[in-house]
């Protein structure tokens, strides 16, 4: 019984890890911004193909293509910010979320074309029975992902809490105007967090190819469920997104496991709206904080 | 309702009536039925997004329960048909009651994901418990009121558009009463809203259950055009795009609704040569579009007639 | 201003470009068929090799002269796997290109929003979808044929494999979509019959990335042998679940599984899948004396040879009805009432990718149950198995 219990829970962390790489994407940008960026699934399915491309098309070293591949979708978050979002100069949200979604269809198209419609995969990052423990297993790989998840938690809090970039961007996130009138370049706090977004969701989508394998479309879903995690926790707070990710995808999985297969994403939501209602800003934000913010 | 709407709607009418007569193409005329049926969505959430300055992911929940009620109800069980869509209308209401209520003290991000779930909660239950599950339904009765049967495509565009000019009425009238002055309000500033003594909770449930029942006589309209439905019409994607077509005809006036279902539902026709790159050219209009047009095309076009027409009348 | 007048020369010149695409350019008199392919969205794996599939056979009949010396021109109409779309696909073909006949949908739900639309307009389609109610009831399905295999009898192929083999209990795992629901639908229908008992029966995501979990309830209640019936990445992610768990009881895999690309993907885990497969998939280990070996030859090795992908079962079922519309073409002329009767009643014994068809008035699928073979995965290839 435990056994199966153990189970459930593995493969939960397994999709929880994947949700919880795609909500850290989305708080770096709306920190900066309060822009939700829609595109953000698009940025990990980037990171899995390019990875496939650099690795296993062109039979790169497994550094240089990882480097390769976080460059190249840092690229794209560049682009994106140039091309769309700093040309907006707009203050109205709702359209810059409408031109992330826009964004995220072009992408779309680009990637359908570049690679086409197959699934794509590579060897996992260390070759290997999976692990047993207490009778259940975990792939190799899952413990990678979720290192990494933890890796970036503490690089991004190392980012936000001791470098000057880090906190100037922490200050746009409360107020923009003051942080201009400090003499922060916000404009450039803008193009480094979708930057930076963009890198992160890449090194998800590096990190989880080899477990769910990555197609041209997979990027919505990945969207709505790195949104839904990154509320969950509350938004802006990076913990909050893992602790979102985690608890939706060991909700599915429990569900799946001990009520029916059919109905897991319907209970995750069901409880993703019962934390709304009862904790307006997420389990970790808070709603003094939210109320200044207007969105 | 004031002069220009009634001139306006006065326009829309002749061109529904010219359309068919004009065109003769049941393909172009086809478009129409599927545009109109996207406006009744779009005029809802501009309602509710320009008005109430609620926004809405989950609109294509009420479109697939207004889809599924007043299908299940003619098939299986043989009711007439304008009975069921009111059914479906009416279930649909309830639905956003019950929605409405405990999301009124969330807003902005937490709302859009709230209503998200809300969207893709009613459609996993129609893939689980839905009549046909996911693989939905055929054979559904066409549109009829007693023996008049809407068989042909031009019957039904007029059905459709019926429809839309019946709802652009109501809802000119609705936004032009004391309800939809206070409503106003309430998207300027909640706070003072409630501090002039508006029940500002009341006021957002009714526009719910206004958008709602509009997007429901949409899902019945679709329901008895298409003859089939499964759940795959009425996923998140679809709130989406009608989220897109209300951004590009313009929130803030309910002809955006109507103008932006229009183009979101004719664009893919017209890329339909382009192939595989349509979903990139797609895109790249969309983006385009939205930068340029920002506020809508409906709210630009109004700018751009008063600025030509403000040297002739010096104080309007 | 400037803004409005750049906006405004965009969404003209986008127009006018578009239309004059649209336009229906006028060669000397050429036959036109009509198809309606999911080449993209959720349905693009059966679209995409259908779409090439019906270029392939287009070329080559127009090399080899036409069809009674008119040019065939196939319009191929993407639905994008969404119901509104192929009805008006189905009706652009109708309406504008005045075609003959139309191919496809792909899919079952869009095959039944075109089966009224096809009935009012008197023109034969043949669906390239699997669902029973495409051709049932017959007499209101005066125009619709089509050539995929009935779900039911990939259910029968699987159960009379695993009745053989001394299976009574098992789990299956469906995909969420039209594709596993119908396949679902197939497998509780069909379990009785062959003395089965579904002991669970689990679902998942078109994008879902972890099916450990639905694979360990299966595990855990007792069954003697998994069957998961989907498209797509999922069949990958659960072969290797699969074989990560060490299940200790066989995998049976739908006719979805017939690509190469899955073996690729799957590596290791896939060796001893077991799968029943449509023949062209497996042409090469027929024997010679089937009578469909020759024509699987030549379609899949010039399908590979221009497009570098396989065919697949789904690229034949474009493949047959294409062929089937043209040989009406041959015989009668391009006169829709009489395509449609000589589909119905010449098409007998009449070897196909997907089978050997024999239509009639009670029949528009026309196929019988052994269009399967038993196929299990050996050495990283497809190997035959009783």
């Amino acid at each position: 019984m435990l056994t199966v219990f153990l189970q459930f829970l593995f493969s939960g962390l397994t999709v929880g890890s994947v949700y919880a790489l795609v909500g850290m994407g989305f708080n770096i940008i709306y920190n900066a911004t309060s822009i939700i960026n829609l595109a953000q699934g698009e940025f990990v399915v980037v990171g899995g193909l390019m990875m496939w491309f650099f690795s296993d098309s062109l039979h790169l070293p497994f550094i240089v293509s990882i480097c390769l591949t976080i460059l190249s979708a840092g690229l794209v978050g560049l682009l994106m910010e140039r091309l769309t979002i700093r040309p907006l100069k707009s203050h109205d949200l709702l359209l810059m979320i409408m031109v992330t979604i826009s964004v995220s269809i072009v992408l779309r198209g680009i990637l359908a074309f570049k690679f086409g419609k197959d699934p794509y995969d590579y060897p996992a990052f260390s070759e290997g029975d999976p692990l047993n423990i207490g009778g259940a297993i975990i792939q190799q790989q899952t413990l990678w992902v979720i290192g990494i998840t933890g890796l970036c938690i503490i690089l991004l809090y190392l980012f936000y809490n001791k470098t000057i970039i880090g906190k100037a961007m922490r200050a746009c996130a409360v107020d923009t105007t003051a942080a201009q009138l400090v003499g922060i370049n916000v404009s450039r706090m803008v193009m480094i967090s979708f930057v930076l977004s963009a890198m992160v969701g890449a090194i998800g989508g590096i990190a989880i190819t080899p477990i769910s394998l990555m197609e041209y479309d997979n990027g919505p879903m990945l969207a709505v469920k790195g949104f839904c995690a990154a509320i969950m926790g509350g938004l802006g707070r990076g913990r909050g997104a893992v602790i979102g990710g985690f608890s939706i995808g060991i909700l599915e999985s429990m569900t799946a496991g001990y009520l029916h297969s059919g109905l897991k994403d319907a209970v995750a939501l069901v409880i993703l709206l019962l934390v709304l209602f009862l904790k307006p800003a997420g389990i970790l934000g808070s709603s003094a904080a939210a109320r200044l913010r207007k969105f | 309702m004031n002069r220009d709407n009634s001139l306006a709607v006065l326009v829309l009418i002749a061109v529904i009536i010219f359309v068919p007569l004009v065109s003769g193409s049941a393909y172009v005329i086809t478009i129409g039925v599927f545009s109109g049926i996207n406006a009744l969505i779009a005029i809802g959430l501009c309602i509710l997004m320009g008005y109430a300055g609620q926004v809405s992911l989950g609109q294509a929940g009420f479109y697939g329960i207004g889809a599924y009620v007043s299908a299940t109800l003619t098939h299986h069980y043989g009711l007439p048909v304008p009975l069921c869509v009111a059914a479906a209308m009416i279930v649909s209401a309830f639905a956003a009651v019950i929605l409405a209520v405990p999301s009124l003290r969330l807003k902005g991000h937490y709302l859009a994901v709230a209503t998200l779930s809300f969207g893709e909660i009613i459609n996993i239950a129609l893939n689980e418990w839905g009549p046909g599950g996911p693989s939905g339904f055929g054979d559904i009765p066409t549109f009829n009121i007693l023996d008049f049967i809407f068989d042909t495509t031009t019957s039904y565009f007029y059905l459709v558009w019926g429809c839309v000019v019946l709802v652009l009425l109501f809802s000119f009238n609705f936004i032009n009463s004391r309800t939809g002055r206070a409503l106003r309000a309430l998207h300027g500033s909640e706070l003072a809203s409630r501090a002039m003594g508006l029940d500002v909770t009341a006021l957002k449930i009714k526009v719910f259950v206004i958008s709602a029942a509009y997007a429901s006589l949409a899902g019945s309209l679709y329901a008895h055009y298409v003859t089939f439905i499964s759940p795959s019409s009425f996923t998140l994607f679809y709130s989406i795009l009608v989220l897109m077509m209300v951004v590009i005809g313009g929130i803030t006036n309910l002809w955006g609704g109507v103008v932006g279902a229009i183009l979101i539902t004719i664009l893919p026709e017209l890329l339909r040569s382009f192939e595989e790159f349509d979903v990139l050219v797609y895109g790249l209009i969309l983006t385009l579009s939205l930068m340029f047009l920002r506020r809508g095309l409906v709210p630009l076009l109004i700018e751009k007639i008063k600025q030509l027409r403000g040297p002739l009348i010096a104080r309007d | 201003m400037k803004r409005t007048i750049l906006c405004a020369a965009f969404f003209l010149s986008i127009f006018i470009f578009a239309s004059s695409l649209v336009a229906p350019c006028t060669a000397a008199e050429p036959y036109r068929i009509g198809a309606v392919f999911s080449v993209t969205g959720a349905a693009s794996f059966l679209g995409e090799p259908e779409k090439n599939s019906a270029i392939l056979l287009q070329d080559q009949i127009n090399k080899a002269g036409g069809v009674n010396g008119h040019p065939l021109e196939v319009i191929i109409e993407d639905s994008k796997s969404d119901e509104t779309q192929a009805v008006l696909s189905a009706k652009k073909l109708l309406e504008r290109d005045k075609v003959l006949a139309i191919i496809g949908p792909s899919t079952t739900g869009e095959s039944m929003a075109l089966v009224p639309i096809l009935n009012v307009a008197k023109t034969p389609m043949i669906s390239c979808a699997t669902g029973a109610g495409i051709t049932q009831p017959v007499n209101e399905r005066h125009w619709i044929f089509k050539v995929a295999q009935y779900d039911f009898s990939v259910a029968e192929a699987l159960f009379a494999h695993m009745k053989k083999h001394g299976i009574s209990k098992v789990g299956i795992l469906t995909i969420t979509t039209g594709f596993g629901d119908a396949g679902r639908k197939a497998l509780h229908d069909m379990a009785p019959k062959y003395g089965i008992t579904i002991v669970a029966d689990e679902r998942y995501g078109p994008k879902d990335s972890d099916m450990t979990t639905q694979l360990t309830k299966v595990k855990a209640i007792g069954a003697q042998a998994v069957i998961n019936w989907s498209v797509g990445p999922g069949q990958v992610v659960v072969t290797k679940n699969w074989y990560a768990l060490k299940m200790g009881i066989p995998l049976y895999q739908s006719h979805g599984w017939g690509s190469k690309k899955n073996i690729e993907l799957a590596g290791k885990a896939a060796e001893g899948v077991i799968s029943p497969l449509g023949r062209l998939v497996v042409w090469d280990k027929l024997s010679d004396k089937q009578q469909q070996k020759s024509l699987l030859k030549k379609f899949t090795s010039d399908y590979e040879a221009r497009f570098k992908n396989e065919p697949g079962t789904f690229g034949g079922h474009a493949y047959d009805s294409l062929t089937m519309i043209v040989e009406a073409l041959r015989k009668v002329g391009p006169d829709k009432n009489k395509i449609r009767d000589y589909i119905e009643t010449r098409i007998k014994k009449w070897p196909g990718t997907g089978g050997i068809f024999n239509m009639s008035p009670q029949d528009h699928c026309g196929l019988d149950k052994d269009a399967f073979e038993m196929v299990v995965v050996k050495n990283a290839d497809w190997a035959l198995t009783k």
